[in-house]
């Protein structure tokens, strides 16, 4: 298998996997769920860390520094904030 | 760090991102999901310091200003979450989604411009969908947030030609990504985000208020592609099993919270070009209502058997969820079943409601879902409707063609009396006349929703 088709592989597989995992959901979860798929997507940073590495021009730099911001805000904040919905949740089960 | 452990070490955090998924899906593993897939997240930003690239030098270029810049976002993202209210929590989540589609957009015009003419054309094409879509999405988020927000109308934004206008950008974005695909070159690219960033806005601004969580939902599924594709173009499997998960599940999710909401999604995203613009505010209403005082309402509530409270994100703003549960221990105390009859989309987004009553301690036994509150009303004395309006209006129903026509309602109508606690007779988000307001069994009680509870609640305890 060719390089390319190997990652090609890999994301069909995943789509698989996103569609089995998140099938059956209740309506209590939906809001938790979405603000934690979106803080994942947050890993957007590795790749803005992989461009600003091998930036040359100061356009490239300056634009990857911003693409560090705007991803780790996405991250770090998206994790927080879902962790602070959940803890409610935890909450009112006792 | 050889590229192996590298990418075994990326394998575990594409592993944490799955099993942070299935967690989040189930109420009791929830938390823990959440906890695996930051533990993913910090894993994979670790890793990416030892080994970025094929060939890359230890340590990182640009390394002080990579540091600096993740400190500037943890000091804005971190504050951002902690300190939101958690009635303003919807549109946080929509910003935090679209900054993640510009950070993609920017992440392929950067690795655009240093390959240049190098680039395969599968490489090409990767990069032309993140930017149009991580720019739709962003410039979407922001719209989003704007009416969440109430900066700007919640209605649908239709203007004359409008379809036209979307159309017209919708082909200019494809001919320039042809474009960018035949002849490459910086500029094209450039006008190809400036061009997708007005398609985002265009995209949602029709969208009724209601139906903006829907939207928020498709564009962080938006999202999750553009950085699997940003992934291929950096030849990062890890970039592209998270982004690939994201988009995948945030579909399922999108179409799950249209169906809990009663729409089809194609109608939510076109509905106000297919539908005539419904105008609700046609000249005041003189119709008369039936308003009353608190002690009224706590007689009402004294002689009830059984009464069902309606929350709306009228009782969150006014935080007062405290003052509610205060009142049904009372109801309680006096012997009167109480219940919580929660809508799905009660507050602004699926779920929301619960989020803020769990955080008023109010027990979980006494929350009761649409389906399994609807039948009950039959049997029910006073149906209390604290801040809702949209959930409640019997025009889901009977009016074909209103904005939220075909959502599933709370049937307070079928009890024997309905008291309102409304600010005013001001209209719910989505704009639409409630019928039920007119209706002689329906009293209303104005003011703000905890200073009306306030005063129910001592009205209650002096009868």
């Amino acid at each position: 298998m060719s390089a390319e088709m190997a990652l090609f592989s890999i994301f069909v597989l995943s789509i698989f996997i996103g569609f089995e995992v998140v099938s059956k959901v209740s309506t209590t979860l939906h809001t938790p769920l979405m603000s934690g798929a979106n803080a994942i997507h947050g890993v957007i940073l590795v790749g803005a860390i992989m461009v600003a590495d091998h930036s040359e021009t100061t356009l490239e730099l300056t634009l990857s520094v911003i693409a560090i911001v705007l991803a780790t805000i996405n991250m770090v904040g998206g994790f927080v904030v879902t962790d602070r919905m959940l803890e409610m949740f935890k909450g009112k089960k006792k | 760090m050889s590229r192996n452990i590298y990418d075994l070490l990326g394998l575990v955090a594409a592993v944490s991102f799955v099993l942070a998924l299935k967690g989040l899906s189930s109420p009791r593993t929830a938390r823990r999901g959440n906890l695996i897939g930051a533990f993913g997240a910090t894993l994979a930003t670790l890793i990416v310091f030892f080994y970025a690239s094929e060939g890359s030098t230890l340590p990182l270029n640009n390394l002080p200003l990579i540091l600096g810049a993740i400190a500037v976002g943890v000091l804005v993202g971190v504050p951002a979450a902690r300190k939101v209210q958690m009635t303003a929590m919807p549109q946080l989540v929509a910003l935090f989604n679209g900054v993640g589609g510009g950070a993609a957009a920017l992440v392929a015009i950067v690795e655009y411009l240093r390959l240049g003419a190098d680039a395969s054309l599968a490489a090409v094409v990767a990069t032309v969908f993140t930017v149009v879509v991580g720019c739709v999405s962003f410039s979407g988020s922001i719209v989003t947030f704007l009416k969440l927000q109430e900066l700007m109308t919640t209605r649908p934004v239709v203007f004359a030609g409008g379809r036209f206008v979307i159309a017209g950008t919708l082909i200019s974005v494809l001919v320039v990504s042809g474009w960018v695909i035949r002849d490459g070159g910086t500029t094209p690219l450039l006008v190809l985000g400036a061009l997708s960033l007005v398609f985002g806005v265009l995209f949602v601004l029709p969208v009724g208020g209601a139906d903006v969580p829907i939207v928020i939902s498709l564009l962080n599924a938006f999202t999750g592609l553009t950085v699997a594709a940003s992934g291929y173009v950096l030849d990062s499997v890890l970039l592209i099993v998270a982004g690939t998960l994201v988009g995948a599940s945030g579909t399922i999710l999108t179409r799950l919270m249209a169906a809990a909401m009663g729409r089809s999604l194609f109608g939510t995203l076109f509905g106000a070009f297919t539908a005539k613009a419904q105008e609700s505010a046609g000249g005041t209403e003189t119709r008369s209502v039936k308003s009353s005082s608190a002690e009224d309402v706590a007689i009402l509530l004294n002689y009830a058997r059984r009464v069902v409270i309606v929350p709306g994100f009228g009782l969150a703003v006014a935080q007062a969820q405290h003052t509610v549960r205060e009142l049904a221990d009372l109801l309680t105390a006096k012997g009167i079943d109480v219940a919580y009859g929660i809508h799905p989309v009660a507050g602004r987004m699926p779920g929301h409601m619960n989020v803020l009553l769990a955080e008023a301690n109010v027990p979980y036994e006494q929350l009761v879902e649409m389906e399994e509150v609807n039948p009950t009303f039959a049997q029910t004395d006073v149906a209390l409707i604290i801040g809702a309006n949209d959930v409640v209006n019997p025009a889901a129903k009977t009016t074909p063609g209103c904005p939220i026509y075909g959502m599933p309602i709370l049937e307070v109508a079928h009890a024997a009396n309905v008291i309102f606690l409304k600010r005013s007779m001001r209209p719910g988000f989505a704009g639409i006349e409630n019928e039920l307001l007119f209706d002689p069994k329906t009293t209303l009680l104005f003011g703000d929703a905890k200073a009306s509870l306030t005063q129910v609640v001592s009205a209650l305890k002096a009868v």
